[in-house]
């Protein structure tokens, strides 16, 4: 019984370790470039079928798939961000009001590049097989890509963590999430590089979604689940704070596996939502937050 | 206060009229126009209790559909147990329940919580509902037959609509109605002069919520066959906020002209486009925010404050002499203006003196 537990745990991890990949690239768009972007998991959605279809009909690694659906989503949201966001950042008065406005416009982005991904690739749930084999670790067997897309989460997730700390580049972003008006006051770019940490959560996404469609079965449908996670995950770890969006996608991953052990499969996000209440109610600033 | 008796009693009669007229409807209208009216019907009232919380505490909810569902979903699951208006209350009850428990834990803290929150609640409620048929229950959506026609459900709905523009009427004549108002415009204002800002968030939230669950549970019967995916359809949330955007916030009439052309919008393009659909509908909507950002009221509106602007009035051949005229006068002011005189090559000596005998006698103050 507790050997099955360390396993469940364990799966867990890995399952969360791509959640929190999936929310720092969402809090680099919120906590950095102060956008709710609600249109986020459409992205993943995208790098799902970018992936699904270059293994089906090319028959080209997963992986080297990354190579182009991460620069290509980076272009792309640093294009939503500088043409559809920023004129809303232009003309909101305060941060509420800009929340507001940049929720219905990535709202009306979201029905958009679903309706479009239902359009080209049709409703249907799909599925490739990629390093289906099982590995041994510690004893416990785990599907190999599963375990890939952990390590490649964990390589994703440190290298932003060494660009946030070690560069003058992370240390501007980390001003900007601190507070942009200061950050303006000491020379730093602000619009420019919100479009570019907004681009680089883009970026992250579509790396979690190849990823992800490595192990599980996907539809058009799929990103507003991914969306709600992020969201999640950033508010339990608090807003701007990367070690948060961490842990907490870690907890919500063990959170998730434990629940499909014990109850069932289909409850994850009502998983996700018991969680979130619980830390709300507990730290309404998130686990990290600290005003 | 009297001139608000007036114009209530003016208006009043004919609205009456306008409501009777639309309850004979359905003897005058055709299968397909009384279906077309249910479908107007239903997304107006929903607008309208949309319009109701966000419209004023301008908290964007995206839960819509979540409640539509629960609705809905009550009647799915009770309907050879129980009578159907019997149903209804039961709906109301639920929704209640669920929008105080959503409101209190959400609402307290911040409103991006709340927004976010509603954002997945329908998603939510749809996975717990799929859960529960099955493994609870081993079926997998359910059929309604029961006796309650196109006819009945109209005249249930156009109660429920006088209903939601009854309620928004009087809220915005209310207390709770105005504290509304102030915390959308500022919070923390709101909080100064002493207003409960939870409480009333949380009154006008759930009193919204509630005509949008009997929205649903009404809806039901018209459906015939229900899953959850038919119920939680986030689709609903969707078309809902636009047609309030669409229509404007500020007035409670608003929401009557977003629902009509969105309304037509949806049957042109569901008939003509099925595929691109979702896609159109974001696009209208984007353009609503980014163009439209007060809505067709707020073209109304503007309009209006135009044609009650003081005009300016045509000045005629005597507006060029009165210019003229100006023009002179002007230049006499400008010869005649008194002048400083040239001071020559004594005039830095006069100045030096002068300074120096203002050193010696210091001037009087």
């Amino acid at each position: 019984m507790a050997m099955q537990l360390i396993e469940v745990v364990i799966g867990g991890v890995i399952l969360g370790g791509l959640y929190a990949l999936v929310a720092i690239g969402f809090n680099l768009q919120y906590g950095m470039a102060r956008i709710v972007n609600l249109a986020y998991g459409e992205f993943l959605m995208g790098a799902a079928f970018a992936a699904f279809w270059t293994f089906t009909l090319l028959a080209v690694s997963p992986i080297l798939s990354l190579a182009l659906s991460v620069p290509v989503t980076f272009a792309a949201n640093w294009l939503v961000y500088r043409y559809l966001m920023a004129p809303l950042v232009r003309r909101a008065r305060d941060r509420e009001q800009l929340e507001g406005e940049t929720i219905l416009a990535t709202f009306g982005l979201l029905f958009v590049l679903r309706g479009a991904a239902t359009l080209a690739f049709s409703a249907n749930n799909r599925y490739y097989d990629y390093l289906g084999a099982p590995v041994r670790i510690l004893g416990f067997t785990y599907a190999a890509n599963r375990v890939l897309a952990f390590a490649l989460a964990c390589a994703f997730g440190v290298a932003v963590w060494l660009i946030l700390t070690r560069t003058r580049f992370g240390a501007a972003l980390r001003a900007l999430a601190i507070d942009p008006v200061g950050a303006r006051l000491v020379g730093i770019d602000v619009r420019g590089m919100s479009a570019l940490a907004f681009a680089g959560g883009g970026a992250l996404v579509a790396a979690a979604g190849t990823l992800v469609s490595t192990f599980l079965s996907f539809n058009p449908a799929i990103g507003i689940e991914f969306t709600m996670k992020a969201l999640v995950v950033v508010i339990m770890g608090g807003v701007g704070k990367m070690m948060g969006s961490l842990v907490a996608g870690l907890l919500l991953g063990v959170a998730e596996s434990l629940c499909s052990f014990y109850l069932d499969s289909g409850l994850t996000l009502a998983v996700a939502y018991a969680l979130f209440l619980v830390v709300l109610i507990l730290r309404p600033r998130g686990l990290f937050g600290t005003r | 206060m009297r001139a608000r008796t007036a114009a209530t009693a003016i208006a009043g009669p004919p609205l009456v009229l306008l409501v009777a007229i639309l309850a004979c409807l359905p003897w005058l209208l055709s299968d397909y126009e009384l279906s077309l009216a249910l479908h107007l019907l239903s997304y107006l009232t929903l607008t309208v209790a949309w319009a109701m919380f966000s419209g004023t505490t301008r908290l964007v909810s995206l839960a819509t559909s979540a409640f539509f569902g629960v609705g809905m979903y009550t009647v799915a699951m009770l309907v050879k147990l129980m009578p159907l208006e019997a149903i209804f209350a039961v709906a109301a009850g639920i929704g209640a329940v669920l929008a105080l428990v959503v409101g209190i834990v959400t609402l307290r803290i911040s409103g991006m919580f709340f927004v976010i929150f509603g954002f997945g609640l329908s998603e939510m409620m749809r996975q717990l509902m799929v859960w529960w048929e099955i493994n609870k229950t081993f079926t997998m959506g359910r059929y309604v037959r029961v006796n309650f026609d196109n006819t009945m459900i109209y005249e249930h709905l156009l109660g429920l609509c006088v209903l939601a523009f009854a309620a928004g009427f009087l809220l915005r004549r209310s207390r709770l109605g105005i504290a509304a108002l102030v915390i959308g415009e500022d919070e923390t204002v709101a909080r100064q002069v002493g207003i409960d800002v939870p409480f009333v968030k949380l009154a006008i939230f759930v009193l919204s919520c509630v005509l949008m669950t009997l929205v649903g549970a009404v809806m039901a019967p018209r459906f015939g066959f229900i899953n959850p995916n038919i119920a939680f359809n986030p689709l609903i949330s969707f078309q809902v906020v636009i047609m309030a955007l669409l229509g404007g916030l500020k007035r409670l009439w608003g929401p009557i002209l977003g629902v009509l052309p969105l309304i037509a919008l949806s049957e042109t393009l569901e008939v003509e486009f099925p595929f691109w659909y979702s896609i159109l509908l974001g696009l209208v909507f984007m353009a609503i925010v980014y163009f439209l950002p007060r809505g067709a009221v707020g073209l109304i509106d503007d309009a209006w404050e135009r044609l009650g602007r003081p005009m300016e009035l045509p000045r005629g051949y005597t507006g060029w002499l009165r210019d003229a005229g100006a023009g002179v006068a002007r230049a006499w002011a400008w010869l005649s203006r008194p002048r400083t005189l040239p001071g020559g090559f004594t005039g830095p000596i006069e100045g030096w003196a002068k300074r120096q005998w203002r050193r010696l006698v210091p001037e009087e103050r």
